[in-house]
C-alpha cells in the first residue's frame, strides 16, 4: 500500500481547498443546483432512470454477445473492431493504425512531418494514457474539446470527468495562454480565449490525420457510435480527417438503437442541467459525409462521391471510400468487473458526473482530491478499483462518507456508496497490521481482521466505546479533554486535537426510561393524555431505537421523543438495543455491520410481531434500516423492519394526520422562525418533508437548507487528515443558518457540527415539538 | 404535426436564442438569400418546389467551405419539445456544411417536426432502415465553458436560424 500518512494526507486537502477548491465548487455546485432544477421539471425521470438502468443491466449481462454484434455490425459497414485487453494492447493499436494511415494517405509534402492526430474528450483514453503512447511513437496528439486542451498546454489532469479543467480559473487560463502564445494584445475575456482556442485547434483539425474519439455509447446491433457534446469538436474530429478511432470501453455497448432513447434524454439532464445537449451525433461509420481534405482547397468536398451532382436517394453501405473506420473496444478489467458482483454496477456508470457535482466533499477539493489515476467523484472508487486496481482507489476513497447524495442524482442509480463501503472493506482487509493494533484489540468482539486501521477500528465499534465512556463519566470526559490524551488520540487513532469530542452522559437515555418507571409508566403517561386531549384515541405502541449517540451523548433529544409519543397518547419501550452497524458500515466494516443489523433484526423481531412501531431518532441509524440492511438481511427480514419503522418527525407526522392533537406539543407562535437543516440521508429516504410539515403545523416557520452536506458525517469530522476539510464543507451550511434565532438539525453530526462552527445550541426537531414536561 | 407542435418547437428555439421562421415554400429561396450571409454554402434541398437561392454554392470546394459565413441545410426532421434539428451526414456534405460556417440555416418541412424525443426516435429508427444511419441532434449553439464563461460558437455555429416550410 502506498497509501499517504495521515499528515500527508492532510497537507493536500489544505493545499486543494486552497487552490482549486474556490473554481471547483462554483462550478460543480451551479451544476448540481441546475441538474436538481431539470429533474425536478422532468416529469419521467423516475421512468427514465429505470429504463436506463434495465437497458444497462441487460447489456452488462448480455455483454460478450453485444461485442460480436457490434463486430459483425461495424464489418459490415466496412469499419475495423478491435478488442483490445488492457492499456498496452490499445494503444499499440492505434498507434499502428496512425502510422499506417499517415505513411498511405501522406502527400509529397507531408510525407516528412509527423502523422498527426486530433481527439474529441475521451475519458477512455485517458485512463489508458494514450496521449503519451502516441507521443512515444512519433505521432503529434492534440486535444480540441477546449478543457482538455487547456489541460494539455498546461500538463495538467482533469479534475472532473465532464469538465476537465474546471479547477483553472479564467484569469489562469489567460496568465497561461498569454505565456504560451503571446498574442500581441494579451487575452483576458472567455470570449477572446475562446475565439483564440477555436481558430487554433481549427487550423491542426484542417491538417490532421486521423480523429481519435471516444464515445458515450455504442448502439450494437447497427454499430453506431454515439457522442455527446456541446463544442462541436467531436463532430469535427470524427468527420473531417478520413480516419476515425473511436476508444471505448465495453461497457458503452448498447444493444440497439432504441436503447439510446432513455440515455439521450437524461444524461445532459444529469451532467448539466441541460434538457439535452447540443450535438447528439450518432455516427454509424464509414460514413457517406465526404471527408474534407484541407490539403486540397479547390476539390469539391463532394467529389468522388459518385461523380455526379445528383443527390444518393440512399446511402450505401460503404460510406465515402476515402473513409476509414475502427472501434477499439476496452477491456482493461472490465470483463473482470462484470464477474464481481459488488463492482458491476459500476460498469451501468454513463460517465455524466453528477455524483461529483452532488458531493459536497468534492465541491470542496475536485477530482485531484477526490479521485484516482484517471476518475473522479463517487463512482471513480468503483471504476479506479476495476481498472487500476485497488490501490488506486484506496488513495481517496475514505472522501466518501456514504451521505448518500449522490444516489438521488445517478442516472441509472447505481448504489455508489455502497461500492464505496465495499471497497474500503477490501482494503480494511488488505493493509498490514499496524503497531497501534494493542489499543484497540479486545475493544470489542468485531468481526474485522488484524490490519485494519486503528482509527477506523476504534470508529466503527463507537458503540463499545460509547458505553464504557458513559460508564465512566465524567470522569472519561475530563481525561478524553486533558492535552496528553488528545494528542495520544491524535497520534494513535487520527483524533484531530482541534475536534471537539462529545460529552459522554452518566446515565443513558435506556436507564433514565427504566428509572422512571419503563413501560408500564409510560403507558400511564400516553393513557392520561388521551383522557385529556381532544384528539382521537391512537392504539399504536412504539419501540423508540436508542441510538448509540442518543442513549449516551444527547439523551436529551431522546427525553424529548418520548415525551413527545406519550404527550400524543403513544405508550413507548426503549430496550437496550444492539447497534445498527452504521459506524462500522462507515468504517468499511461489512461483517462487523451484517452481525449487528442481523442482531439488531432477531431482537425486534417480536415487537414487529406485536405491531409496535420502531421508531428512530437518528437518521443515520435508520438509513441503514432502510438502505443497507436490504444487502446485509434475509428479503422478507428486511422489508418487515424496512416498513415497520419511522423516523421520529415522520411518526409524528403519521399521529397527526390520524387526529392526534397538536396542541398537546410545544408550539411556536404561528409564524416563529427555524432554519432547519434535515440530514443528507433523511433527504434522500424523502423524510425532509414530513419534519418541516410536523414545525409547521405546530405553529413554527421552517426554512430549509440548500447546503448539500455538514462536512461532518459521523466519524469523518474528528478524522486529522479531514478535518479541514469537514470545516470547509461545514463553513457553507454554517453560514447559510446563522443569522436564524433558532436552528434545528435532525442528524448528529450536523448538530455537533454546526455547534461547533457556529457556538450556539443547534438542537433535534422534537426537541422544539416536546411538551415541557420534567424527567 | 399539429399546429401546437410548431408553436412549442417555435418556444423551444426561442430559449435556445435560435431564429426562427415560418414560410411557404414558394418564398423560401427568397427568404434563405435574405438570412445567409454571404459567402454561404449549402447542401441541395429536397423539398418539392423549394430550391437554394443562387447566392448559395452547391457542391462546395473545400476552400469554400472554410470560408463560408453560412451553411444552409435540410434537415431530416425536428423535435418541438427541444428544439432539435436532426442533421443527416450525407454524400452532398450537410454535416460539414451544418459544421464549419459559423452561421447554420437549417430548412425542415412542417410536416417533419415531431412533439417528442421519442417520436423523434421513431423518426431516427425509420431512417436508420433506409440506410440514413448517421444522424446528429442539434439543438441550439455550440457552446463551451470551458474557459471560465459560457460562450457560444467554438468548434460549430454560433448563429442558428431554422426555417420551417409550412406547406411542406
Amino acid at each position: 500500500m502506498a497509501q499517504r500518512t495521515r499528515s500527508e494526507q492532510a497537507d493536500r486537502i489544505r493545499h486543494l481547498l486552497e487552490t482549486e477548491g474556490p473554481a471547483i465548487h462554483a462550478h460543480a455546485s451551479a451544476s448540481n443546483a441546475r441538474r436538481k432544477e431539470t429533474y425536478g421539471g422532468t416529469d419521467d425521470l423516475e421512468a427514465l432512470r429505470t429504463d436506463a438502468r434495465a437497458i444497462k443491466e441487460d447489456a452488462i449481462d448480455r455483454l460478450p454477445e453485444l461485442i460480436e454484434t457490434v463486430r459483425d455490425a461495424v464489418e459490415a459497414n466496412g469499419g475495423t473492431v478491435y478488442v483490445a485487453d488492457d492499456a498496452a494492447d490499445a494503444n499499440e493499436y492505434v498507434a499502428d493504425v496512425v502510422r499506417s494511415e499517415a505513411a498511405d494517405g501522406a502527400d509529397a509534402d507531408a510525407a516528412t512531418a509527423e502523422p498527426s492526430v486530433v481527439k474529441s474528450k475521451s475519458m477512455t483514453t485517458e485512463e489508458i494514457d494514450c496521449n503519451d503512447a502516441l507521443e512515444a511513437n512519433g505521432i503529434d496528439v492534440t486535444e480540441t474539446d477546449l478543457g482538455e486542451w487547456v489541460l494539455q498546454v498546461a500538463d495538467d489532469t482533469p479534475s472532473h470527468i465532464v469538465g476537465p479543467a474546471m479547477h483553472i480559473s479564467r484569469e489562469e487560463i489567460a496568465d497561461l495562454f498569454n505565456e504560451r502564445f503571446d498574442p500581441s494584445d494579451p487575452f483576458e475575456t472567455a470570449e477572446e480565449l475562446t475565439r483564440f482556442a477555436r481558430d487554433h485547434l481549427g487550423e491542426i483539425i484542417e491538417g490532421a490525420d486521423v480523429g481519435i474519439t471516444g464515445a458515450n455509447f455504442v448502439v450494437a446491433d447497427s454499430g453506431t457510435i454515439t457522442l455527446i457534446t456541446n463544442e462541436g469538436n467531436a463532430r469535427k474530429c470524427a468527420v473531417t480527417p478520413d480516419t476515425h478511432i473511436a476508444v471505448a470501453g465495453v461497457e458503452k455497448l448498447i444493444p440497439s438503437l432504441p436503447d439510446l432513447e432513455p440515455f439521450v434524454d437524461i444524461i445532459a439532464k444529469s451532467a448539466t442541467g441541460q434538457p439535452i445537449s447540443q450535438y447528439v451525433t450518432m455516427l454509424t461509420p464509414p460514413t457517406d459525409s465526404p471527408t474534407v481534405d484541407f490539403d486540397r482547397p479547390d476539390k469539391p468536398i463532394t467529389a468522388g462521391t459518385d461523380g455526379s451532382d445528383d443527390i444518393a436517394e440512399t446511402a450505401d453501405d460503404t460510406g465515402d471510400p476515402d473513409r476509414d473506420f475502427h472501434l477499439v473496444l476496452l477491456d482493461n478489467g472490465r470483463m473482470d468487473m462484470r464477474e464481481d458482483d459488488q463492482l458491476r454496477e459500476t460498469l451501468y456508470c454513463i460517465r455524466c458526473g453528477a455524483c461529483s457535482n452532488s458531493c459536497a466533499n468534492f465541491q470542496s477539493v475536485g477530482g485531484h482530491g477526490f479521485g484516482g489515476e484517471t476518475y473522479s467523484g463517487g463512482i471513480a472508487t468503483g471504476w479506479e478499483a476495476g481498472v487500476h486496481g485497488q490501490d488506486s482507489a484506496a488513495e481517496f476513497n475514505d472522501l466518501c462518507t456514504g451521505c448518500t447524495n449522490c444516489v438521488d442524482a445517478c442516472p441509472v442509480k447505481i448504489d455508489i456508496p455502497w461500492i464505496n463501503t465495499v471497497v474500503r472493506d477490501r482494503v480494511n482487509r488488505s493493509s498490514e497490521p499496524e503497531s497501534y493494533d494493542f489499543l484497540v484489540d479486545g475493544l470489542t468482539p468485531d468481526e474485522e481482521n488484524g490490519g485494519l486501521d486503528p482509527g477506523k477500528r476504534f470508529f466503527g465499534n463507537i458503540g463499545t466505546v460509547a458505553k464504557a465512556a458513559s460508564a465512566t463519566a465524567p470522569v472519561s470526559n475530563w481525561l478524553a479533554d486533558a492535552g496528553p490524551v488528545r494528542a495520544l488520540l491524535e497520534r494513535t487513532l487520527g483524533i484531530d486535537r482541534r475536534r471537539d469530542l462529545p460529552t459522554f452522559q452518566r446515565e443513558s437515555l435506556v436507564d433514565w426510561f427504566e428509572r422512571r418507571g419503563g413501560f408500564a409508566a409510560s403507558s400511564q403517561r400516553a393513557e392520561r393524555a388521551n383522557s385529556r386531549d381532544r384528539g382521537v384515541d391512537i392504539d399504536r405502541e412504539v419501540v423508540l431505537y436508542p441510538d448509540v449517540y442518543t442513549n449516551y451523548v444527547d439523551v436529551d433529544r431522546g427525553k424529548a421523543a418520548v415525551r413527545t409519543l406519550e404527550a400524543l397518547g403513544v405508550p413507548v419501550r426503549v430496550p437496550d438495543l444492539p447497534e445498527s452497524g452504521r459506524a462500522a458500515l462507515s468504517q468499511g466494516m461489512i461483517a462487523t455491520a451484517d452481525r449487528q443489523a442481523s442482531q439488531l433484526y432477531a431482537t425486534l423481531a417480536e415487537d414487529l410481531d406485536a405491531g409496535r412501531d420502531v421508531v428512530v431518532i437518528e437518521p443515520s441509524d435508520l438509513a441503514a434500516m432502510h438502505r443497507e440492511y436490504e444487502r446485509l438481511l434475509p428479503e422478507e427480514s428486511f422489508a418487515r423492519l424496512r416498513d415497520g419503522s419511522y423516523e421520529i418527525c415522520e411518526y409524528v407526522y403519521g399521529l397527526l394526520e390520524n387526529g392526534a392533537d397538536s396542541d398537546m406539543l410545544s408550539s411556536g407562535d404561528g409564524a416563529e422562525p427555524v432554519a432547519y437543516h434535515s440530514h443528507c440521508q433523511q433527504r434522500t429516504l424523502d423524510l425532509e418533508a414530513p419534519t418541516v410539515a410536523v414545525l409547521e403545523r405546530c405553529g413554527y416557520a421552517p426554512e430549509t437548507s440548500s447546503a448539500e452536506c455538514c462536512g461532518m458525517a459521523g466519524s469523518f469530522g474528528y478524522k486529522r487528515e479531514y478535518y479541514e476539510l469537514s470545516v470547509d464543507v461545514g463553513e457553507r451550511l454554517a453560514g447559510e443558518v446563522d443569522g436564524a434565532e433558532t436552528i434545528v438539525a435532525s442528524g448528529t453530526s450536523c448538530g455537533d457540527q454546526l455547534e461547533t462552527l457556529l457556538e450556539r445550541d443547534v438542537s433535534h426537531p422534537i426537541e422544539l415539538l416536546a411538551p415541557g414536561a420534567r424527567a | 404535426m399539429t399546429v401546437d407542435t410548431v408553436g412549442r418547437f417555435e418556444r423551444a428555439l426561442e430559449g435556445l436564442e435560435v431564429g426562427f421562421e415560418r414560410v411557404a415554400a414558394a418564398d423560401a429561396s427568397e427568404r434563405i438569400g435574405t438570412m445567409a450571409e454571404e459567402p454561404a454554402v449549402g447542401a441541395p434541398l429536397p423539398f418539392e418546389g423549394v430550391s437554394l437561392p443562387e447566392s448559395v454554392t452547391t457542391d462546395p470546394t473545400t476552400a469554400e467551405l472554410a470560408d463560408a459565413r453560412t451553411g444552409v441545410t435540410p434537415v431530416g426532421f425536428a423535435i418541438a419539445e427541444y428544439g432539435t434539428v436532426a442533421v443527416e451526414s450525407t454524400a452532398d456534405g450537410a454535416e460539414p456544411i451544418s459544421l464549419y460556417p459559423e452561421r447554420h440555416v437549417a430548412v425542415v418541412a412542417e410536416s417533419d417536426i415531431v412533439p417528442n424525443i421519442s417520436a423523434g426516435f421513431d423518426r431516427l429508427a425509420d431512417g436508420f432502415d433506409t440506410g440514413r444511419d448517421s444522424v446528429v441532434f442539434a439543438t441550439g449553439r455550440s457552446a463551451t465553458a470551458d474557459m471560465g464563461d459560457l460562450v457560444h460558437g467554438v468548434h460549430g455555429p454560433g448563429d442558428v436560424h431554422v426555417i420551417a416550410l409550412e406547406d411542406r
